[in-house]
């Protein structure tokens, strides 16, 4: 605090009269005798240095120095908030527009609060730990009370106050009293104000929020904007460390120290998994009481055509295969808008998972074409390997073996890469947490003593070896026809698989077999079950394989293979259900 | 690599509850380890951060398997954050494992060097005090292992006079161990002293300086070893280098004490060295017959094919005592059990020369009762045909002495009798016909009989 830039403002203080100003760490002046914070602030030359003024202001005007040692005065919901702003900000950074940021996360978080009554609201659940000669001044802002029209308003004036609402009530009741001095005694503590209450917290009807819970708002968010980024894609730039997630918090202000239940709450060691993420987003979706979604249609991302043109491209597969995805596709109508939006006060909220999905349809018209029963795939390959070498100069009949043989050492090569990227992951940040201060200098010493190790270590390492992260993409593989080694399917042909019949074409092979005869009808969370061993081996190769790139498990992508196979095979799951091979032969 | 299942047992935890079956009685499974785990973290499934280090671990040990220090380098560098794992079991048995894997590391690494090395030790020595005692001494190991005398042993001082917290009984044997091992480095240089001492003429001007020498060196280093081999346990080499000192300075009775302690006391483990100690300590001394029947008596009992067996049978021979006599059988049969010793021709031709007085004192039931075990086995296993020609072929002197035993135990019938006695050889001819009569007479196989 310097009090010699204070020196200009010379007001009488409004609770005290004195005119002694101090400068708050945000540029306010307040008072040096009563420690009132007026909502006058020194002038801010560059306004850039505190990007997205609008999510980080909130709750400013309350933040105390306390000592250096103690730090701020902090909330729990502050450090989601901070989080929600990294990952934005490195969103936004991706390449996603700003509106993001600014307007949909911003207010699916400003909703958030509102709903679980930490802000926005007339009874917050914050009334302790704060004084209330801060805000006695700022009655007047306190209208804002009232519920602030959400998502239609985007222009919502900076939210300075915003915090401020809370402390007004002060005198309302106290739901959760917060007892800052009993903590200081017991030993369970946290550096937050309220991360010990948090942590004990338990309210119905409330969605809690957690550090994977801020990767379902930035999901929601995505999804509202309907940009081109997938569920899958999103957890695999947080597993490549292009959003902040493990360790966010150590990009905290140097101010907030976090410790003891904070470790908790924001101490994270696994890395998202698809169906917890997916779930909370419906949670949180529905939590938030969100209108409608904007319709996902045929030029979305997300709609399955476009998806599955992207996945074939990405395995390798021939594009002639994108016209059969297509038709599954309007068979099942799968790509019907209403089924395809989110709409959390749906009486059944549920999302779809896009990329499962997607790739699922891969799967069932691979299914169609080559059947694979580890058979039929193979005589299949032998036509099209005899084919080829016959005509060398047509365009080539589709090889599976020879796609296969290609994809297998790809992937294999690939995933051994990503376990060893993975097992090499440093999950500790430069900012140890600790229980309590006694752990404190013990918990700063062991990570000295790490990285002076590290540093040893380091110059035996090759330092070509560890080359700097790769930049993101939304593919994996990469084919293309100039690479000899690895030949791109791209442009091959299906003659090899269909026949022509009249004016449609029929695929040659008239056997399927359904990945789920019958569905579990209980209420497990699972319809089906995936026993890997009764399958053929070119299934799991597909199923592995995609699931790697998805990274997500097999069974639940057998699980959608067998949802996608229910849907266009219909009739036969209501007339024949006992039947193991349902024939089909399908027109095109 | 083999497993951990060492450091699994040692460290003792704060956390209460979820590893005490593993600290228990020094027994480790390692399916109960993970259903344990699985249990205390109400089964869900392990976090990512266990799962990557124990990928990291297991990276690790490949590497070192393969002998690729740079890729072992590599995922070490990642391993240092178990030190920081919120499980504090895991956490207190990282620095044993670090410890372990980095010096393998840099022990081989080409990029390494010994300041690397030492500066590694010297951090892995004060995280926690668990691992200070262990890691020292086996840095000191380490740098005898390249020579470096001199900072072996102030590294091993250093560790004798470090103190913290309190001694356990473990950390005692340690404290031990490292005493003793600056006695051996102690024992050493007066071994070397010893040599030069050696070398010089009595009237030589320098040897009452190095006969000082070697005698102020002495007390020091039985000091310091004289602790350790009173713990049970194997110290070969510390009895060894204490009871040469004993000796040198004429303390026979001292180090008679010492080797009977090491190897009668029922607390230490069955040691065949010991034994072996003992008796050559006897042979020097020249002690009485009976004293080293004794003696060799045990190590019979734990290593019937010991090569000492041969001098057992040579004391046993030359004993009045009946017992002894039939034991000197006995013995020679059981060194040729062992398929190493079926070509040793001194076993063998004891065996004949002793079958044969055996047989001529009348004691045909001491044979009968050697064989009576071993007949099914031995006729294949020492005289087939094969036997018979590939030893004829390398060791004729061999094939006659196992010619005769062949013969005064299967009678002269018996292949590889007659193998031999078809060879038509000049100079042993006599001695072959000598056999053959010795085995008509006393072969245990009686033809008259048979018929």
């Amino acid at each position: 605090m310097d009090l010699e830039e204070a020196e200009e403002f010379k007001e009488r203080c409004s609770q005290c009269a004195a005119v002694s100003w101090g400068l708050t760490d945000e540029g306010k002046y307040y008072c040096t005798s009563c420690h009132n914070v007026t909502e006058r602030s020194q002038e801010v030359i560059n306004t850039d240095l505190i990007p997205n003024t609008q999510i980080k202001t909130l709750n400013r005007g309350l933040k105390k120095k306390n000592n250096s040692e103690k730090g701020w005065d902090w909330y729990v919901c502050e450090g989601f908030q901070n989080i929600l702003c990294q990952q934005a900000e490195a969103l936004k950074n991706l390449g996603i527009g700003p509106e993001l940021k600014n307007d949909v996360l911003h207010n699916f978080w400003k909703r958030y609060l509102q709903k679980s009554k930490q802000a926005y609201c007339k009874n917050p659940v914050y009334t302790t730990g704060r004084k209330p000669t801060v805000l006695e001044d700022n009655l007047s802002h306190s209208d804002w009370a009232s519920e602030p029209e959400l998502l239609s308003d985007v222009s919502c004036p900076p939210f300075l106050e915003s915090g401020a609402e809370s402390q007004s009530d002060i005198h309302a009741r106290k739901p959760f009293p917060i007892s800052k001095a009993s903590q200081s005694e017991t030993s369970v503590c946290s550096g937050s104000l309220d991360g010990v209450e948090y942590s004990q917290r338990k309210e119905k009807g409330i969605v809690k929020m957690t550090v994977p819970q801020t990767l379902a708002f930035c999901y929601l968010s995505l999804l509202w904007q309907r940009e081109a980024i997938t569920l899958s894609d999103l957890l695999r730039f947080v597993e490549e460390d292009h959003i902040p997630y493990i360790n966010a918090f150590q990009h905290f202000p140097e101010q907030m120290k976090l410790y003891g239940r904070d470790r908790g709450i924001f101490g994270i060691e696994s890395w998202p998994d698809y169906e917890d993420i997916y779930k909370k987003t419906i949670e949180v979706g529905t939590f938030l009481d969100l209108p409608r979604f904007p319709d996902i249609t045929e030029d979305c991302y997300l709609h399955p055509n476009i998806l599955c043109m992207k996945y074939l491209m990405e395995v390798n597969l021939p594009d002639e295969m994108h016209n059969l995805t297509c038709h599954v596709v309007k068979m099942t109508g799968m790509g019907e808008v209403d089924f395809l939006t989110f709409d959390p006060i749906a009486k059944m909220a549920k999302t779809v998972k896009y990329d499962v999905q997607a790739v699922a349809i891969i799967v069932v018209v691979l299914k169609l074409l080559f059947l694979l029963d580890d058979n039929l795939e193979w005589s299949l390959s032998n036509l099209a390997e005899k084919h080829n070498e016959k005509n060398k100069k047509d365009k080539p009949w589709f090889d599976f073996r020879k796609w296969y043989q290609i994809m297998k050492k790809a992937f294999d090569e690939k995933k051994q890469k990503w376990e060893e990227a993975r097992a090499k992951y440093l999950w500790k940040s430069e900012k140890p947490l600790y229980y309590s201060f006694v752990d404190k200098p013990v918990a700063y010493k062991k990570r000295e003593m790490v990285v002076n190790l590290q540093k040893q270590f380091s110059t035996l390492v090759d330092s070509t070896a560890t080359a700097g992260k790769k930049s993101p993409s939304s593919f994996q593989f990469n084919w293309t026809e100039e690479d000899t080694d690895r030949t791109c399917f791209h442009g091959h042909s299906l003659q090899g698989v269909l026949k022509e019949k009249g004016q449609s074409l029929l695929t040659k092979n008239s056997l399927y077999w359904l990945s789920t005869q019958k569905f579990c009808r209980c209420y497990c969370t699972h319809v089906t079950t995936y026993e890997e061993s009764n399958y053929s081996l070119s299934y799991q190769f597909i199923l592995n394989l995609f699931s790697f790139l998805l990274r997500i498990k097999t069974s639940l992508l057998h699980e959608e293979v067998s949802l996608v196979e229910k849907k266009l095979f219909e009739k036969k799951y209501s007339v024949t259900k006992k039947k193991s091979r349902s024939k089909k032969a399908r027109r095109h | 690599m083999s497993d951990f299942s060492e450091e699994l047992k040692g460290p003792v935890t704060d956390d209460e509850v979820e590893t005490s079956v593993l600290t228990g009685a020094g027994m480790h499974f390692p399916w109960l380890q993970t259903y344990v785990e699985t249990v205390a973290i109400g089964g869900k499934r392990k976090k990512d951060f266990a799962q990557t280090t124990s990928a990291c671990l297991s990276f690790i040990q490949e590497a070192l398997l393969k002998h690729q220090w740079q890729q072992a380098a590599e995922y070490m560098y990642s391993y240092f954050q178990t030190l920081e794992d919120s499980d504090s079991y895991k956490r207190q048995a990282a620095p044993e494992i670090i410890w372990k894997l980095g010096s393998e590391i840099l022990f081989y690494h080409p990029k390494s060097n010994m300041e690397t090395f030492n500066t590694f030790a010297d951090r892995m020595k004060n995280i926690g005090v668990m691992n200070y005692l262990k890691i020292s001494l086996q840095h000191a190991l380490y740098l005898l292992h390249h020579g470096m005398l001199k900072d072996a042993k102030r590294n091993l001082s250093e560790a004798e006079t470090w103190r913290h917290g309190e001694n356990t009984s473990s950390r005692g044997i340690l404290i031990n161990l490292i005493q003793a091992y600056k006695g051996l480095l102690q024992y050493y240089t007066w071994s070397k002293k010893k040599m030069e001492l050696s070398k010089l003429d009595k009237d030589d001007y320098a040897y009452n300086a190095v006969a000082q020498d070697v005698f102020n060196h002495s007390w020091k280093t039985s000091a310091n070893i004289s602790a350790l081999i009173k713990i049970p346990g194997v110290w070969d080499p510390f009895v060894k280098s204490y009871v040469e000192m004993l000796e040198f300075y004429g303390d026979r009775d001292g180090a008679q004490e010492v080797l009977t302690n090491y190897a009668y006391d029922e607390k230490f483990p069955s040691n065949p060295n010991a034994h072996i100690y003992l008796y050559n300590f006897l042979k020097r001394q020249k002690a009485p017959r009976s004293k080293m029947i004794s003696v060799l008596k045990i190590l019979y009992q734990i290593v019937p094919s010991h090569k000492l067996m041969l001098e057992f049978h040579t004391l046993l021979r030359k004993s009045e005592k009946e017992e002894h006599r039939k034991l000197g059988l006995e013995v020679l049969f059981g060194v040729l059990d062992f398929a190493g010793c079926t070509k040793n021709i001194t076993a063998w031709k004891y065996l004949a020369k002793y079958l044969k007085k055996t047989l001529m004192g009348n004691h045909l039931a001491w044979v009968q009762d050697e064989w009576n075990s071993r007949k099914n086995w031995w006729p294949n296993f020492h005289f087939s045909y094969f036997w018979a020609k590939s030893d004829w072929k390398e060791d004729t002197a061999l094939a006659c002495e196992k010619a005769f035993v062949a013969g005064l135990l299967l009678g002269k019938g018996c292949r590889y009798f007659r193998y031999i006695l078809k060879q038509d050889h000049q100079i042993l001819g006599k001695k072959i016909k000598r056999m053959k009569r010795s085995v008509k007479k006393y072969s245990i196989v009686n033809p008259r009989l048979s018929y």
